[in-house]
Order: C-alpha cells, then structure tokens, then sequence
C-alpha cells in the first residue's frame, strides 16, 4: 500500500489529468471565444465601425488584460473577461475587413487568412502536441522578437515605409508562430494550469497571425 | 490624421509597458535549450514560412 512506485504512478496519473483537462477547457474556450470574436468582427463590418472606434476598442481590450484579468482569471469572472476582450478585438476589426472588402480580391485574401491561420494553428499545436517536446527555452527568445516587432511597428509609424510593414507583418507571424509552439508546451508541461490565461495567449497569437497574414495577402494580391 | 498615428503610437508604447515583466521575467529564467531542441523549433517555423510564401504566390497570381 505504501509501495513508492505506485504512489509515484498516482501523482503522475494525477498530473496528466490534470493537463489534460486545463488542455480541454482551453480549446473548449477559444473555439466559443473565436466563434464570438467573428460574430462580432461580422457586426462591426456591417455597422461600418471607424478607425477611432477601433482604436478604442485596442485599448479597452489591452486595459481588460492589464489590470482587470490578472484579478479574475482565478474565478469564474475571468471567462466574461476573456469573452469581453476577444469581442473588443473582434469589434476592432471591422475598419481593416471593411479595407479589404471594397478591394477586387479582398473577400478572397479574408478567407485565405482565415484559413491559413486555421492551418497554421491546428499543424504547430498538433507538432507541440505530439512531440511533446518543452519549448519554454523559447520564452526569452519570442519576449525579445516581440519588444523588437514592436518597436519597429512604432518606428513604422512615422516613417511610412512600405516594405518595413512587410517585414513587420511577416515577423509577428514567425513571432506569435512561435509562442503557439511555447503556450501549448507550457500547458503540457504544467507551465500554466489555468485555462482562461492560457486560451487569452492563444488567441492573440492567432488573432496576430490572421491580420498579420491579411496584410500579407492584401499586397501579394496589389490590394 | 496626425492624432491617429500617434493614438497607434501611444497604444504600442502601452504594449511594450505591458509586455516589459514578461519578457524581462523569461529573458533571465528562460530555461537552456538542449541539444535537438533549436531543430525541433526551426523545422514547424520553416513550413510556416514555406506555407505563407506559397499562399501569396497563389493570391498573387
């Protein structure tokens, strides 16, 4: 009864259910969280929203995980949370869909983003799934690309050149690629045991890759 | 419109602010990689790549 390599077996039985379920209840999230994202990405195409208004929904969103998430993540709370800052970035987008729309293959470049950032989820999230391999030695290398990403998009700002929004547009989906391989492994591998934080960083990466991809696709196709 | 670039501006900055613990945090406790694991990254990043460069070769055509 007090044989170690039973009580060993249990808590390791233990600990795979137990990322099993945080892994459940994050894909079960993010799929409700991405179906509502649309929705709402679909209302504010319709409703014509505008540049400010999208802006002002980037920074209630950033507001919402800043300083209101950190606070309910831990409670039931935490899920209207999730819902409300996935439907403010969702909200958001409708000034650059409504962009894309009015060109001669935006509606194409839309749906190619939409499934191609399907694809790149469901293969990186599948390689980290199968291979079990632990990419948090990624973390300071993806937390530096990022700063660096962001800096240059400032700079890009002001210096109006087109190539360097290329450049920019292509690195946040090698970035956030990344930290789909890093978020998954660190669910696996016990690194965040909490569901609604984990299904938060999921979803901006993916919601990154699709823009970014978008971009991509709109100037491939000289929109 | 001016105020527009610099509300985008003043959203990044706010994104680096935010941003700044977690990346300090992982820069000094990220662990080593270990022998296979760069390889292991390099080879999904490769087909992402190779995937999106073929994706606006087609839109492009």
């Amino acid at each position: 009864m007090n044989d170690p390599r039973l009580q060993m077996s249990s808590v390791s039985q233990a600990s795979v259910l137990a990322t099993n379920k945080v892994l459940r209840n994050t894909y079960a999230l993010l799929s409700v969280t991405l179906i509502f994202s649309a929705l709402m990405a679909a209302l504010s195409t319709v409703l014509h929203v505008g540049h400010g208004t999208s802006l002002i929904c980037s920074f209630a969103a950033l507001a919402l995980i800043w300083f209101v998430l950190p606070r309910t993540a831990e409670s039931a709370a935490g899920i209207g949370v999730v819902f409300a800052f996935t439907g403010l970035l969702g909200f958001g987008l409708g000034p650059v869909l409504n962009f894309y729309l009015n060109m001669t293959h935006g509606a194409q470049a839309i749906a190619t983003s939409m499934g191609g950032t399907a694809i790149v989820f469901v293969g990186l999230s599948a390689y980290a799934l199968t291979t079990q391999r632990d990419f948090s030695f990624l973390g300071g290398f993806l937390f530096a690309g990022l700063m660096v990403v962001l800096l240059a998009a400032l700079a890009g700002i002001f210096l109006n050149m087109p190539g360097l929004w290329l450049a920019i547009n292509a690195a946040v989906i090698l970035v956030f690629s990344g930290f789909i391989l890093f978020d998954t492994s660190r669910i696996i591998h016990g690194g965040v045991t909490n569901y609604i934080i984990a299904t938060t960083s999921i979803y901006l990466s993916i919601y990154n890759i699709f823009i970014s991809l978008l971009h991509l696709l709109g100037a491939a196709g000289n929109d | 419109m001016d105020w527009m670039k610099f509300a985008y501006a003043a959203l990044i900055v706010a994104l680096l602010i935010f941003i700044f613990p977690a990346a300090k945090y992982w820069l000094k406790n990220s662990p080593k990689a270990e022998r296979g694991d760069w390889q292991a990254f390099l080879l999904p990043i490769s087909l992402v790549v190779l995937f999106v460069v073929g994706l606006m070769w087609i839109v492009g055509q």
